[in-house]
């Protein structure tokens, strides 16, 4: 059996960060396996701009953003290959994929870096009610169809989700000729990013109902009618307040979710972000085995993406280079108004500075993010707004972190009086 | 006195503007001349894409090479959805130059092979 120092599942922002990272880090036996025909996932379709401002000091569009790593993946001589598919993976990192020209393979690798994004919620797992027509599609095949291959979706539209998908495609269709009737947000607030409110929808006069969903879908055949209805703080539907759309294409854009099936196949630890656990080296619970980007945890800039995959490329090589050693177990708990935390754990030491990446639960203005142990704040920082749209980052200097007593610490929100 | 969401960035400020044009609530410089333009000129980039002449069902994506006026930004979708190009394409290769004499070219953002 071929063996093979790392091996990448997923070439996209996430896995070409990764690769580049690993073989400065002294690691040249590497080898990504994507699926699609090109390197760079989801960014190919992601044709606006607003990429790289953190990365690049500019703005760039996701086609652009992507080729400066395939670029450096080229460069650099690191392995990959298209069209090839992960069918499965074992705890013992055998990794076997297939393609047209290799057939069926497996490898024995030393480490793997999962990076394999994350994929749409369906109109099944929303329970969307009427009639099973076409014209029903999530933002991101929508998204493909035109972006990629210059077919619009439909012609009257409406969206599913104020997720930033959704509102990018809002004003996408818009300029490519189809009438966007309106956006509908279950919640009370939107999720999207709030220059895309500005720009994708004040711009083009398209209106977003708060508080609202889709009571049903009508139609034969194709969607004729879609009806809105506003819903309680319960999330139930208040009769008497329907809105009908005649359109012919509802567009989803009601969240993403980690692609983890083959890290589920192998039973590791999940966390409730739906991606794996990992220690603050990017590690699941198998040694050896890291994850990274959006198959870990959704996050709302491909920067920050990208500079994830870097820290998994390295802990990897760190990892196949026998310079990690596990000295500790200390559990990373999210406590009031967080509704995720990662790392979920730290098991190396608490002698690096490690950056803590959270989600709160609901929008929340004035608060302290506190970090706790044994009863006792070890670090503490004020935050005028925080709202779940946004991925927080707090890094805590070792000096902080050596105050750490105990198996446990936990981060929590306090009010500012 | 305006209220007015920053699309300059993903951060999204709340930014205020008065009469005399003072604007506050910006994290950034870019977010006062944001602000300011908004008022006066409005312009905003475009990003869309070109045929791909010799690829079957292939489009490849272009944009602005700077922000265009907004009240023309439709007008600048039909001069796009004019032309066509072959493959392979480059990043920054020039499809339409000064187009409709905005200044902003339509340049490629696309390597295809």
């Amino acid at each position: 059996m071929r063996k093979r120092d790392l091996v990448i599942i997923g070439g996209g922002s996430a896995g070409m960060a990764a690769a580049i990272e690993a073989k400065k880090n002294g690691i040249d036996d590497i080898l990504i396996l994507e699926k699609d025909s090109v390197l760079g996932g989801i960014l190919n379709q992601c044709i606006h701009n607003g990429f790289g401002l953190t990365e690049f000091k500019e703005e760039l569009t996701g086609p652009e953003y992507l080729s400066r790593f395939a670029e450096q993946v080229k460069e650099l001589g690191i392995e990959y290959k298209l069209d090839s598919l992960v069918l499965s993976i074992t705890r013992d990192k055998l990794v076997t994929y297939s393609n047209a020209v290799d057939g069926v393979v497996t490898l024995e690798a030393k480490a793997i870096i999962f990076a394999t994004g994350c994929y749409e919620r369906s109109p099944g797992a929303i329970q969307l009610s009427g009639d099973r027509v076409s014209g029903i599609i999530t933002a991101g095949t929508a998204q493909k169809y035109l972006n990629i291959h210059g077919y619009l979706a439909g012609k009257r539209i409406v969206i599913l989700g104020s997720g930033d998908i959704g509102l990018i495609m809002a004003r996408r269709m818009t300029l490519e000729g189809a009438k966007v009737l309106c956006v509908s947000e279950l919640m009370p607030y939107s999720n999207g990013l709030n220059r895309n409110i500005a720009q994708c929808l004040n711009d083009y006069n398209i209106p977003l109902y708060l508080s609202r969903s889709v009571l049903r879908v009508e139609g034969k055949g194709r969607v004729e009618k879609v009806v809105l209805a506003a819903v309680d703080d319960k999330m139930k539907f208040i009769p008497g307040t329907e809105m009908e759309f005649e359109c012919d294409t509802l567009l989803l854009s009601v969240g993403l979710i980690p692609y983890v099936s083959l890290l589920d196949n192998i039973d590791v630890k999940m966390s409730s972000t739906r991606g794996a656990m990992v220690n603050d080296q990017l590690e699941t619970e198998v040694p050896g085995i890291f994850a990274c980007g959006n198959c870990l945890h959704v996050h709302d800039v491909v920067d920050f993406v990208t500079d994830e995959g870097r820290d998994a490329g390295r802990s990897a090589a760190r990892y196949i280079l026998g310079e990690v050693k596990k000295t500790i177990k200390i559990k990373v708990n999210p406590g009031n108004g967080i509704g995720y935390v990662i790392p979920q754990y730290i098991e190396t030491d608490l002698n690096h500075d490690i950056t803590f990446k959270f989600r709160v639960r609901k929008p929340i203005k004035d608060v302290f993010v506190n970090f706790e142990s044994n009863g006792e704040v070890f670090h503490k920082v004020i935050k005028p707004v925080l709202i779940p749209s946004e991925m927080v980052m707090i890094k805590v200097s070792k000096d902080k972190l050596a105050n750490i007593k105990g198996e446990e610490i936990s981060l929590y929100l306090e009010e500012r009086k | 006195m305006k209220e007015l969401t920053c699309i300059v960035c993903p951060r999204g400020c709340r930014l205020t503007i008065d009469d005399e044009l003072n604007v506050t609530g910006n994290f950034c410089p870019r977010g006062a001349q944001y602000a300011k333009d908004e008022l006066t000129n409005p312009k905003r980039m475009i990003t869309s894409f070109v045929r791909v002449k010799n690829r079957k069902d292939t489009v490849c994506s272009v944009k602005t090479s700077c922000s265009v006026p907004k009240g023309k930004i439709f007008d600048v979708m039909n001069e796009i959805a004019k032309v066509g190009v072959d493959a392979p394409t480059h990043i920054g290769d020039v499809v339409i130059k000064d187009v409709l004499g905005t200044g902003a070219d339509i340049i490629i953002t696309k390597n295809i092979d």
